[in-house]
């Protein structure tokens, strides 16, 4: 026990070092952010793919075999419990609980037996009568596998790790760019980068993205299409959320972007090119005055209010953040005093974009409406459509485990195994009756429980 | 009247509830329990409301979504839930002194939603990630989680205060729930959260695995999710196994729920995959 609270809390505080440092990035941003003594430590610690590192899958690894063991170790108690064929109920036991509840009734104890079982049984499930030597008691219990509870929570635990080491050992995860209009028929693997055949053919119909007024995205979808030797067997039209699943493998919606510019459209790009003398418009986030200055490019203009110098560099016909295309635009440094300077892009359809930024100074094209953007739409161009592959046989394991697990806590937590004891013990007229009852979990629970039996009970033993 | 008003007066109606449970407290006025509890409910049903008429907003504006998307709708649904689950809590224990403590943190929450510059209430579109059904699922059931673990971090702290007092002189404490009780109310607060937090982080993996082809990629938000998932698993183990009660339960409570509002709102400051709580 101590060991499993020491392997979580080891588990925990490690996992804290891998959302600090990120991971899997390129060795030169390490060496720039670390410097080269630090880079050298963390790399031979694995630190920079600690999950995948030996000595952290070594403690998941221990915390299972921790967790089989404690299991085992606990269980044989607990299915002699469960399992026995006569549940044991001691009378002594019952009789020594501080908390009880009694009523009185003016019947005698086989009479109120008669009245109480069928009530009692219906209840509890299983009940028993014995005699004592004061009249007679009934025994009643319910719930009794609930003891089981936990043990399921712990199974579903294993088939999580054993699903993600069947994931690891038998999985696969892959890339592939399509352009629009062609087909492949292999796969390049994410962390080997290595050729995988997939024994069929799957081609890109087509590609779109769409937006929404604010410049957002709204969908990225491909049309796809599954080949088998020459012919087409299945087409899907896949979205973000929506992968397309074939033989075991899934073709997520990943990314996009454009083939290279063929000549025509270069040549409408310098046709629609705008003068080099550009509008802007200056906001200062502080004073909330917004100011327009005549800017030429390459030459640097002063901002006012003292918030630095800006110059545009260069005009671009498509310019991307993020990984997506936001249409034509301006890009400018932008030295604010005193600070390092900053590249600023000011996108011809998005007016707003720089707010974006946060910065003491907002700055944006003059003038301009903010056109609905289709980059899909654009003619002479074309674009790939970027695809996540997987296969992850686990899955299923996992899914199980999901279940179990939430079935399992809901038992071990909400469930437990409760007794109760009707002690009833005949007097001269009267008949005493005494309620008792235990649980394995949530004791102050099953003593309201004891207390509204008790109430149900009085009611039972007055009506006639 | 548009959902942002509404939820503007929301959060002083939060914030009157919470005036009201202190006045309980200090003055032992059943009246002003009374007033707490009536103002509280009022409140949730106006935070409700006003979850509502965002998502009949958003239909109105063309981009129709669950009101669960961003960290201003995030928190309104915190605030929310933790009212709720707390009325629920008053109902059955019938002590209203544990509103002093709950409520606040549901009128911050409210208030940090409305009144932080960094936090917009404009409706905004999904992106394609969020498009999903998980979504209702995974924030709600999530959210629940953190409720229930907000609302043991307010009992905790009572217990502590509540321990410190053994001669039972300070007036101020004689009318808390007994410290068993607090324990136990503690307990079954962190046992509903930590369920509920589990079918949280089993939502996110299905949906990130319908998403991005995989249930797990120790993003920062994932693990945190189950760094916080470790600290309630130990706490759990503890009690069960080893028979802690009380105080180390209590302070427990506490780290978990540090945890907790890492996990919602510093993971924002690391790099990863749930960008979109951010604004």
């Amino acid at each position: 026990m101590k060991l499993t609270v020491v392997l979580l809390l080891s588990i925990a505080l490690t996992s804290i070092i891998g959302t600090v440092i990120p991971q899997n990035e390129n060795p030169e941003a390490y060496l720039r952010a670390y410097g080269e003594y630090l880079y050298r430590l963390f790399d031979v610690l694995d630190i920079f793919n600690m999950y995948h590192s030996w000595w952290f899958q070594l403690l998941l690894v221990l915390l299972t075999m921790n967790i089989v063991v404690c299991s085992i170790d606990r269980l044989s108690a607990t299915w002699k419990i469960v399992f026995a064929k006569n549940p044991s109920f001691n009378l002594s036991r019952f009789r020594k609980l501080t908390q009880k509840e009694e009523i009185n009734a003016s019947y005698p104890p086989n009479e109120l037996k008669k009245r109480y079982e069928p009530f009692i049984s219906k209840q509890f499930g299983y009940t028993r009568v014995e005699e004592t030597e004061k009249g007679l008691c009934i025994f009643a219990e319910k719930w009794r596998w609930t003891r089981l509870g936990v043990y399921t929570v712990h199974l579903s635990v294993i088939l999580l790790l054993l699903g993600g080491l069947i994931g690891s050992i038998f999985g696969f995860q892959g890339y592939v760019n399509i352009p629009e209009g062609e087909k492949v028929d292999s796969i390049r693997a994410r962390d080997t980068g290595k050729i995988r055949y997939l024994g069929f053919e799957i081609k890109c119909e087509d590609f779109n993205v769409s937006f929404y007024d604010n410049g957002a995205p709204k969908e990225y979808r491909s049309s796809l299409t599954i080949i088998e030797k020459g012919h087409p067997v299945y087409k899907k039209d896949i979205i973000v959320n929506d992968p397309l699943r074939y033989k075991g493998y899934s073709f997520f919606q990943s990314s996009y972007g454009k083939m290279a510019p063929n000549t025509a459209s270069k040549k409408k790009e310098v046709a629609n090119k705008p003068s080099d003398e550009i509008t802007l418009n200056f906001a200062g986030s502080q004073s909330g005055k917004s100011y327009r200055i005549k800017a030429v490019i390459g030459k640097p203009v002063d901002i006012p209010e003292g918030l630095g110098k800006f110059v545009v560099v260069e005009y671009r016909k498509t310019a991307e953040f993020a990984g997506q295309n936001i249409g034509d635009a301006y890009v400018g440094i932008l030295t604010p005093s005193g600070e390092k300077p900053v590249e600023v892009l000011l996108p011809l359809h998005f007016p707003n974009f720089d707010r974006m930024r946060k910065g003491a100074v907002v700055i944006s094209v003059a003038d301009q409406t903010a056109k609905k953007f289709n980059p899909g739409k654009q003619t002479g161009e074309r674009y790939y459509t970027g695809l996540q592959v997987t296969k992850d046989p686990g899955v299923l394991v996992v899914y199980t485990g999901f279940i179990v697990i939430i079935i399992g806590c809901f038992i071990t937590f909400f469930m437990s195994h409760q007794r109760v004891c009707i002690d009833i013990i005949k007097g001269k007229t009267k008949s005493k009756i005494i309620v008792t009852g235990t649980a394995n979990k949530n004791k102050m629970g099953m003593q309201q429980k004891v207390k509204k039996l008790s109430d149900q009970l009085a009611n039972l033993s007055h009506r006639s | 009247m548009t959902s942002s008003n509404l939820l503007s007066i929301t959060t002083f109606i939060f914030g009157a509830a919470a005036f009201f449970y202190f006045a309980h407290w200090i003055f032992k006025k059943q009246l002003f329990g009374r007033l707490g509890t009536w103002t509280a409910l009022i409140g949730a049903v106006g935070n409700i409301t006003g979850l509502i008429m965002r998502w009949v907003e958003s239909y109105r504006m063309g981009i129709g979504h669950a009101p669960l998307s961003n960290m201003y709708e995030s928190l309104v649904f915190f605030a929310g839930t933790i009212v709720i689950i707390y009325l629920f809590i008053e109902r059955k224990s019938k002590n209203a002194i544990i509103g002093a403590f709950a409520t606040p943190i549901a009128f911050l929450a409210l208030a940090y939603a409305s009144m932080s510059p960094n936090i917009s209430d404009r409706i905004q579109p999904l992106v394609p990630a969020l498009k999903s059904n998980w979504l209702i699922a995974h924030v709600i059931t999530c959210f629940l989680g953190y409720a229930a673990f907000a609302i043991a971090f307010s009992i905790s702290i009572m217990y502590l205060f509540k321990r410190r007092d053994v001669q039972k002189t300070s007036s101020l404490l004689s009318h808390f729930p007994k410290t068993q009780v607090l324990d136990e109310l503690n307990h079954q607060m962190i046992m509903f959260g930590f369920l509920f937090l589990s079918i949280g982080i089993i939502t996110g993996s299905v949906w990130a695995n319908s998403a991005w082809g995989s249930y797990w990629t120790w993003d920062p938000k994932e693990t945190w999710s189950l760094i916080t998932w470790f600290i309630y698993a130990t706490l759990l183990h503890a009690r069960m196994m080893r028979g802690w009660y009380g105080k180390r339960i209590a302070y427990l409570s506490i780290i978990g729920f540090m945890a907790v509002l890492f996990t919602y709102f510093g993971v924002n400051l690391l790099p990863g995959l749930h960008s979109y709580g951010q604004v």
